[in-house]
């Protein structure tokens, strides 16, 4: 095969990526093994981790670890959901599409805005094409940040907008929008109808960012603002170290010709049965090129299936309960925390995610420590501040052993 | 009447051009579904973006024909899109460009040009 291309060797097909970023020696890999002695090697890796199932854990910090049903990986398995592909063409998609409008209608009745599309990558990602849907709707340059967002998000935001383009502070008659994270990254909830009033002084859109969907099991929808989005990880998905997640976007009507993604109408086919399509197609950048609302062509329709599937099988009233139960968790634990000397909670309302001010000022520390005892004890901040996420997994023997611990280590 | 050959229809009067697009491109488009309208006051060079009008399948961009600034859009093709299919001065324009650039009117085609163009690209 080299002969036949006219290559001596496998080596000089990679001749073009520059030396500097080459590893040196190669990889501590051997060139084969047996299936068996593959399979004892990475099980032996696999026995390394500490997964959030084998010990307390009150990591959260915009991804949350809940308990996900069966159900849930026994119908997104079936072949006919996990290997279908877009469903371009409506004729032979209607169970995928219909999946999609669901999904859509679970959006938009949690998040009180009027219509929502197929879904986004993630949190963060939504976030950058709220903003961008906003400097283009108002034609205005700058985004006011209301309250602290998650850094990802705000990595994300910076690196789709032009330089100086965010900022904190009161906006102006240039500010497209004001970014408010509900809760907040350091779990404060936030009042809408105040940031909305301050919205309207100026035109600006209010765009309100929910990285936890679950907090509108018992935090109001936030039906004033223009534009919802988030992420939806915390219902029917595991944390997979990261993702894949669930982006949601959510908006008023008025704006849906600006909306960036994949939307599912419902209409009737030629013979006057309910049938579903991808539907204003003219936003997107197959057809719109450089215009387009945004240059995403994709949904994350496994994930979406997945939330979908745990939604119904939750119903409105499991879905309220199970918000109050990781509430209640999370008052559970800060109730314990503060029991310790010297440590207090500085997040005066908060869902399911807290700061915990602890008596020292390297909560990092006291992170790996804790880590080394087995239990996760949540987000390390600057100050001694530890951001710490209860949820409905969270057994009163976690909560008695993270005081423990922490009691040993301040 | 004149043309243009991005498929724009002009007809002017005391320098103000009425602007919309030839009933070839709309059959091209196929079915109608949305029009991008230009806010009045804009100030256009010709060529540049107009309007853009939606079909279900495409996207197509109207160039204003002359350069102008536009003094009045056609509000009605926001509600009953399928107005466009109408004559020019019957419903059927976009808008109304106040011409500021005399000399460009040579480069527009007449009925005839306009015609044996068409039949160039079938």
């Amino acid at each position: 095969m080299l002969q036949e291309i006219g290559v001596s060797s496998i080596d000089e097909l990679f001749s073009t990526i520059p030396k500097s970023v080459r590893k040196e020696n190669g990889f501590s890999l051997s060139s084969h093994k047996g299936e068996l002695e593959v399979e004892r090697l990475i099980s032996g890796y696999a026995q390394k981790n500490h997964t959030a199932h084998d010990g307390p854990f009150f990591l959260g910090a915009g991804c949350y670890f809940r308990h996900v049903p069966c159900a849930v990986d026994a119908i997104i398995q079936r072949s006919e959901y996990l290997t279908a592909y877009t469903p371009y063409q409506p004729e032979i998609a209607q169970g995928t599409l219909q999946v999609i409008f669901e999904f859509q209608t679970f959006i938009a009745q949690l998040t009180g805005q009027e219509v929502a599309n197929a879904s986004l990558y993630d949190g963060a990602t939504a976030t950058a094409e709220a903003v961008l849907m906003a400097l283009r709707v108002t034609k205005r340059n700058r985004v006011a940040l209301a309250a602290p967002l998650h850094p990802h998000y705000l990595g994300t935001l910076q690196t789709y907008l032009p330089k100086d383009c965010l900022f904190e502070g009161k906006p102006d008659s240039d500010t497209a929008c004001i970014v408010l994270p509900s809760p907040s990254f350091f779990g404060e909830t936030q009042d809408y109808t105040y940031w909305k009033k301050v919205c309207n002084e100026t035109g600006a859109l209010l765009v309100v960012v929910i990285s936890d969907l679950l907090t509108l099991g018992l935090l109001p929808p936030p039906d004033v603002a223009d534009i919802v989005c988030g992420e939806a990880q915390g219902i029917g998905l595991s944390m997979s170290f990261g993702g894949p997640h669930l982006g949601f976007f959510a908006c008023q009507e008025k704006y849906l010709r600006q909306m960036p993604g994949r939307l599912c109408g419902m209409s009737e086919d030629v013979e006057g049965r309910r049938s579903f399509v991808l539907t204003l197609s003219t936003r997107e950048q197959h057809i719109r090129r450089e215009k387009a609302t945004s240059n995403i062509c994709t949904n994350q329709g496994l994930c979406a299936l997945a939330f979908s599937v745990h939604m119904a099988l939750l119903g409105e009233d499991g879905f309220k309960s199970l918000a109050r139960l990781n509430h209640e968790a999370a008052c559970r634990t800060a109730d314990a925390l503060v029991a310790i000397a010297g440590v207090t909670v500085e997040t005066k309302q908060y869902f399911n995610e807290f700061i915990a001010k602890l008596p020292c000022n390297d909560a990092k520390d006291v992170v790996t420590k804790l880590a080394k005892k087995k239990i996760i004890a949540g987000f390390p901040l600057d100050g001694g501040r530890l951001l710490v996420a209860a949820t409905e997994m969270t057994k009163d023997e976690d909560i008695v052993a993270l005081v423990t611990a922490l009691k040993e280590v301040l | 009447m004149k043309f243009t050959k991005d498929h724009e229809i002009v007809s002017i009067e005391n320098g103000v051009a009425l602007v919309g697009i030839t009933s070839y491109a709309v059959k091209e488009l196929g079915d109608l579904v949305y029009i991008e309208l230009p806010e009045v006051g804009k100030k256009l060079k010709k060529q540049e973006v107009l309007a853009v009008v939606e079909s279900v399948k495409a996207a197509a961009e109207v160039y204003a024909p002359l350069s102008g600034e536009v003094v009045e859009i056609n509000s009605n093709l926001s509600s009953d899109i399928e107005q466009l299919k109408q004559p020019l001065d019957n419903g059927g324009w976009i808008a109304k460009l106040r011409l500021s650039d005399d000399k460009e009117l040579a480069a527009l085609l007449d009925q005839a040009a306009y015609d044996d163009f068409l039949k160039g690209l079938s």
